[in-house]
């Protein structure tokens, strides 16, 4: 059975919010209705943020729930139900093409967990793992990645240019 | 430590195991949702908007009906539980549950004590907004579901002017974290209380002075959040029948109402600790510097200073939800868009400015 070390809080927790997770976004992909697609998401989503929690990243956590759950799936929701969201299932939601989909996936999957193991191998967040504080991750955002920060601010500057140009008639 | 083993160490002298505290804050905040909640409802909504507009409210349940409550909530939960029949019944039974969670997630972060706190979260304001925009998908939910025009026009609503006023209301709050110079609610009480003015200290320094900008678009955005009149175009119920909540009856309609007037107990005493100085007292009354000198005693006193203030924000809340006509939505739109961001933005400009000068 499984070593002692394994059982721990933090191991069920995990196990538990990535089996949640799984199920969701299996879910997402074969439910027939968009907004309970978009729902499944939210529930994918938020593991993400539980899962950061068990990081203790509260930082990272409570930004994935105000960007991701709080804005960008609320501004999804809002947009389908503006334009098509029918109540019962659909048959036309699946994309002709979607078995290309999973070489995709398994593709991206298999890129990550090399990156992952490649970079950490071994090493284990320590038991006592310490919350990062918000002062030091502004400091590295406003130090060492200053640039890449202003890059990415200047991107999306661009984006939000380029959508009012986009929806802008006159 | 908690309240609860403070209390128990010192009065009861029994030692209360990791469980038992976690019971005894899950209890604690059910309590700090549910009180205000009726609290608000039958202070403000009965009693002082009949008062508002010369008549008596309730009278008849209890002495001066202060049991109209009571009398309320076995109304609803006799109510027939009614299910649309083209409704997507699972998201219709869920909306509400979701409105209702983000409503207990959101008290989690606030302090009520030097030791009286439910969860002492680093980035506690920033928590605190992140889980405020929860509700939103529960109103998306059961606008969508209820297979009604009414309900998806009024979620609809109710989703692009939360968006919209969710934006100022973050704005204001920094002008608050710069000059705290923490995320932490507790923290943000010490600096308050343990400030002063000029060299003054015998009021501590409550931002609701320095900051009297950024409380006044905060409030504006929290009654905006909550959809309270003169923001209650989602729910305009002589137009669109009470929006997103049309089809709601019985018990799941009681779950929006005590979601609807917990939400807007825990913003007020959300907003009691960013701009009124939250628990404490001015700490040079005492002599106390920091968390740790503050007297035990606090975490008794602490709550009651929180409740009192809850109210006097409420009372603002409620007053101006009772004196003001309805926005129109453009004119709510470009309220939000047009005045309050950029009102924020240079408000943040202005605290900077003197956090670095100063």
């Amino acid at each position: 059975m499984f070593a002692a070390e394994l059982l721990v809080a933090q191991n069920i927790g995990f196990a538990v919010i990535a089996l949640l997770m799984i199920v969701g976004a299996l879910r997402v992909v074969t439910t027939s209705n968009v907004v309970h697609a978009a729902l499944w998401l939210v529930v994918v989503l938020s593991g993400a943020a539980a899962q950061y929690v068990l990081l203790a990243a509260e930082f990272v956590a409570v930004t994935q729930v105000l960007v991701y759950i709080g804005a960008v799936m609320v501004l999804f929701l809002f947009g389908t139900m503006l334009t098509r969201a029918r109540i019962g299932t659909e048959r036309d939601l699946n994309n002709p093409y979607w078995r290309l989909g999973i070489p995709v996936a398994g593709l991206l999957f298999a890129a990550m967990a090399i990156a992952t193991v490649s970079s950490f191998g071994d090493e284990q967040l320590p038991a006592d793992a310490r919350v990062v504080s918000v002062a030091e991750i502004s400091d590295q955002i406003f130090g060492p990645y200053l640039l890449p920060f202003w890059a990415l601010s200047f991107v999306l500057l661009a984006a939000i240019i380029g959508a009012i140009v986009l929806a802008r008639k006159d | 430590m908690t309240l609860a083993t403070q209390l128990s160490a010192e009065v009861l002298a029994v030692e209360v195991p990791y469980w038992g505290q976690s019971l005894l804050r899950v209890l604690g905040g059910i309590v700090a949702v549910l009180l205000p909640a009726g609290t608000i409802v039958y202070v403000f909504l009965f009693k002082m908007m009949s008062f508002m507009q010369s008549r008596l409210g309730p009278m008849e349940a209890g002495p001066y009906g202060s049991l109209q409550l009571v009398a309320e909530v076995g109304k609803w939960l006799q109510k027939e539980d009614i299910l649309p029949a083209r409704a997507d019944a699972r998201v219709f039974k869920m909306a509400p549950i979701v409105v209702l969670v983000s409503t207990f997630l959101l008290v989690a972060v606030v302090p009520f004590g030097p030791d009286a706190w439910f969860t002492n979260f680093e980035a506690g304001v920033f928590y605190a907004l992140a889980v405020s925009s929860l509700s939103v998908l529960g109103i998306l939910m059961a606008g969508w579901a209820s297979a009604n025009k009414y309900s998806l026009l009024g979620g609809l609503r109710a989703a692009g002017q939360l968006i919209a006023y969710e934006l100022p209301m973050v704005l204001a709050v920094i002008g608050v974290i710069i000059q705290a110079e923490t995320m932490n609610l507790q923290q943000i009480v010490l600096a308050q209380n343990a400030g002063s003015i000029f060299g003054f200290d015998g009021l501590g320094n409550p931002y609701v002075l320095t900051q009297f900008v950024g409380f006044v678009i905060f409030m504006i955005a929290v009654q905006a959040e909550l959809t309270q009149a003169p923001f209650d175009m989602p729910i305009a119920e002589s137009e669109l029948v009470s929006g997103y909540m049309t089809e709601y009856s019985g018990f799941r309609f009681l779950i929006f109402f005590i979601g609807e007037f917990a939400t807007a107990g825990v913003f007020a005493l959300i907003a009691s600790v960013l701009f009124l100085g939250g628990w404490g007292i001015p700490f040079a009354w005492f002599g106390w510097t920091d968390l740790d000198s503050v007297a035990n005693w606090m975490n008794l006193v602490g709550p009651v200073i929180m409740i009192t203030k809850m109210m006097l924000v409420a009372f603002i809340i409620m007053w101006v939800r009772f004196s003001y006509p309805r926005f129109r939505e453009d004119q709510l739109q470009r309220f939000a868009w047009k005045v309050l961001i950029p009102v924020s933005l240079a408000n943040i400009a202005v605290t900077s400015i003197f956090k670095v000068v100063m």
